[in-house]
């Protein structure tokens, strides 16, 4: 598998395969590159010749991939949520899988890194402005210890970028991504019936059909213009207003003091789409500016606020 | 201004529409249409504007504008249509009463209406409700890179350079301006955004206040409680705009931005005096 003929196709690993978005991704490469399918749930059904493995990033059985395919670019997607784990094993497989990940991409001269992010980690607080540029403070971690991998993945990440430029790594930072099977936290609240909402806090919020999100990768992927990007679309929605064009009911909680919600969210077990370590995220706005991306790469979303709420709505109709 | 909204978007949060009609007027609705602002598919802004919000406050403050405070605005026509643009007054009265009638003022301008927007204390948004509403009719909370972004996209923000001192002070300073901050200045420089400057008369008698309980507001942690009328009492008020004022420096010392901040100063002096000379009666 080492040798390879001139002119072949490159090789790209994704990882978090099983999930809905790598899954589009590794779409959209299919046929023009060789994809490597990897993820730590579960080993992907893919494609006749996509090879799929099931392996964690931080154990030493990773490293094997690489041995065997010469792998010339990472699109790092793969993630645990904070609701499918603890912190401890949580922060094992994202952080040091990811410090893992990259270690062995300089070992085998990997030449393009894509690491997906999230704009969690900008932090939501009562005294951010709106439209958070690049460089703004990563405050998540003041917020909650749950966050706090997200912030390191990405600190690693950044020391990684610029101590060593030949990895060509590119970090995006999307806003909430929505759409068909993606199972996060904002995803999942959305195609409930019932939608828990703080009382008198709507902030504004930004959504991304997961489509587009694919389409955002791929583009950053092939023009290879390294650096840290925040992933939006020029349209914003106050949430409750989200959570009513999805087709919820809401279901308000009172929101003073705020120890309220979070004993709420814990006692009821809503760790899943609602949990009390995202409490602030539906109660102060983290609002990004995705200028810098649409314009570095002529990308710009084509599904609007609409198409993603409707999905939503589509989607409760059909199980009624 | 704070309880006054309150019930504005108690209004509207399920008005009647025979109720609804009477607040938001075929003018009013009119007045918005004309606004150059952008919104997003759903009529948001980026920092929680939002346009039937807006429409309902505005009916509700022209309607105050018009038969409460019986306003007398001069001078619209030196307010462009459009562009990035300050507007600078004289702040009084206790209650940012003066903020909201510049706003209606500015919304419902023959000469080219325009949304304002104006710098609202931090702790805000962290009121349930209030600060919810307070964002969707155009009031943000005053950070920097707020005031940046919505000079970079056009906006006009409304900016009161005394902050409190203004506000605060007692019925015996009624109409002497206190300290300006620079602030304004530097982002009047650094954006090359026009000023408009502007003296407004009227809003000092509205809350005169014979005392401030300092040791209460301290314990409170607001920055004043004044010993005044619990509510805002219709005294006319009378709005002198002035020619848009541009300026240019290198700022190379702050004692440079600090003198074009006088001149700034000098100008609403001016148009102060010309409001106190229009004014025939205070209530």
């Amino acid at each position: 598998m080492a040798a390879r003929p001139a002119q072949a196709k490159k090789t790209i690993l994704v990882t978090g395969a099983a999930g809905s978005l790598a899954k589009r991704v590794i779409a959209r490469l299919h046929g023009r590159y060789q994809v490597i399918a990897v993820d730590f749930r579960q080993k992907v059904e893919t494609d006749a010749n996509i090879p799929s493995y099931k392996v964690d990033l931080h154990k030493r059985g990773f490293e094997d991939i690489f041995r065997n395919h010469k792998i010339d670019a990472v699109i790092h997607i793969g993630r645990f949520f904070a609701h499918e784990q603890d912190r401890q094993r949580r922060y094992n497989a994202n952080v040091l899988g990811t410090k893992k990940l990259l270690e062995l991409c300089r070992k085998y001269f990997v030449k393009q890194v894509m690491i997906h992010s999230t704009y969690y980690v900008y932090g939501a607080s009562p005294y951010n402005p709106a439209l958070l540029d690049e460089d703004a403070p990563l405050k998540a971690s003041e917020v909650t210890q749950d966050l706090v991998d997200s912030v390191e993945l990405e600190s690693l990440a950044q020391i990684y970028l610029w101590k060593y430029p030949e990895l060509n790594i590119t970090i995006l930072r999307p806003c909430n991504v929505l759409g068909p099977g993606v199972r996060n936290s904002m995803s999942l609240l959305l195609s409930r019936g019932i939608a828990p909402v703080l009382l008198g806090f709507s902030p504004m919020m930004q959504f991304l059909h997961v489509d587009d999100m694919a389409d955002a990768i791929i583009v950053a992927f092939e023009q290879n213009k390294p650096g840290i990007y925040n992933v939006a679309p020029e349209d914003w929605v106050a949430f409750q207003e989200a959570v009513t064009q999805s087709g919820c009911s809401k279901l308000p909680i009172p929101s003073i003091p705020p120890v309220l919600p979070k004993m709420w969210s814990n006692l009821l077990n809503w760790n899943a789409f609602f949990p009390p370590y995202l409490i602030n995220y539906f109660k102060y706005p983290v609002i990004i500016d995705g200028r810098l991306f649409r314009d570095t790469f002529g990308w710009k979303p084509r599904r609007s606020l609409n198409d993603i709420f409707s999905y939503y709505r589509k989607s409760k109709l059909l199980a009624a | 201004m704070a309880i006054k909204d309150v019930l504005k978007g108690l209004a509207g949060f399920s008005p009647s529409e025979s109720l609804y009609r009477r607040i938001v007027t075929p003018a009013v609705e009119a007045a918005i249409e004309k606004i150059p602002k952008p919104v997003g598919s759903f009529g948001y802004d980026p920092w929680g504007y939002n346009e039937n919000a807006v429409k309902v406050s505005l009916g509700v403050t022209k309607w105050l504008y018009d038969h409460y405070f019986r306003v007398t605005a001069n001078g619209l026509e030196n307010i462009p249509a459009n562009g990035r643009l300050l507007i600078i007054g004289n702040h009084s009265g206790q209650l940012p009463m003066d903020g909201v009638l510049l706003g209606t003022a500015l919304a419902t301008n023959p000469h080219g209406p325009r949304a304002a927007r104006a710098m609202i204390e931090r702790f805000f948004p962290t009121v349930p409700y209030l600060g919810n509403l307070l964002n969707s009719i155009g009031a943000v909370i005053g950070d920097p890179l707020n005031c940046a972004k919505m000079l970079e996209s056009e906006e006009v923000i409304i900016v009161f350079p005394e902050g409190v001192r203004g506000s605060g002070k007692l019925y015996k300073d009624r109409y002497k301006l206190q300290r300006f901050g620079n602030g304004f200045m530097h982002l009047a420089l650094t954006h090359k955004t026009p000023i408009i400057p502007v003296g407004i008369v009227g809003c000092e008698e509205t809350m005169p206040a014979v005392a401030n309980i300092a040791p209460l507001a301290k314990m409170l942690g607001v920055p004043y409680v004044p010993i005044a009328p619990p509510f805002p009492l219709p005294a006319r008020v009378h709005l002198n705009f002035g020619k848009p004022m541009h300026f240019q420096c290198n700022m190379e010392s702050e004692d440079e931005v600090t003198a074009l901040v006088e001149q700034v100063k000098t100008e609403i002096r001016r148009l102060i005096a010309l409001g106190l000379e229009q004014r025939k009666e205070i209530y």
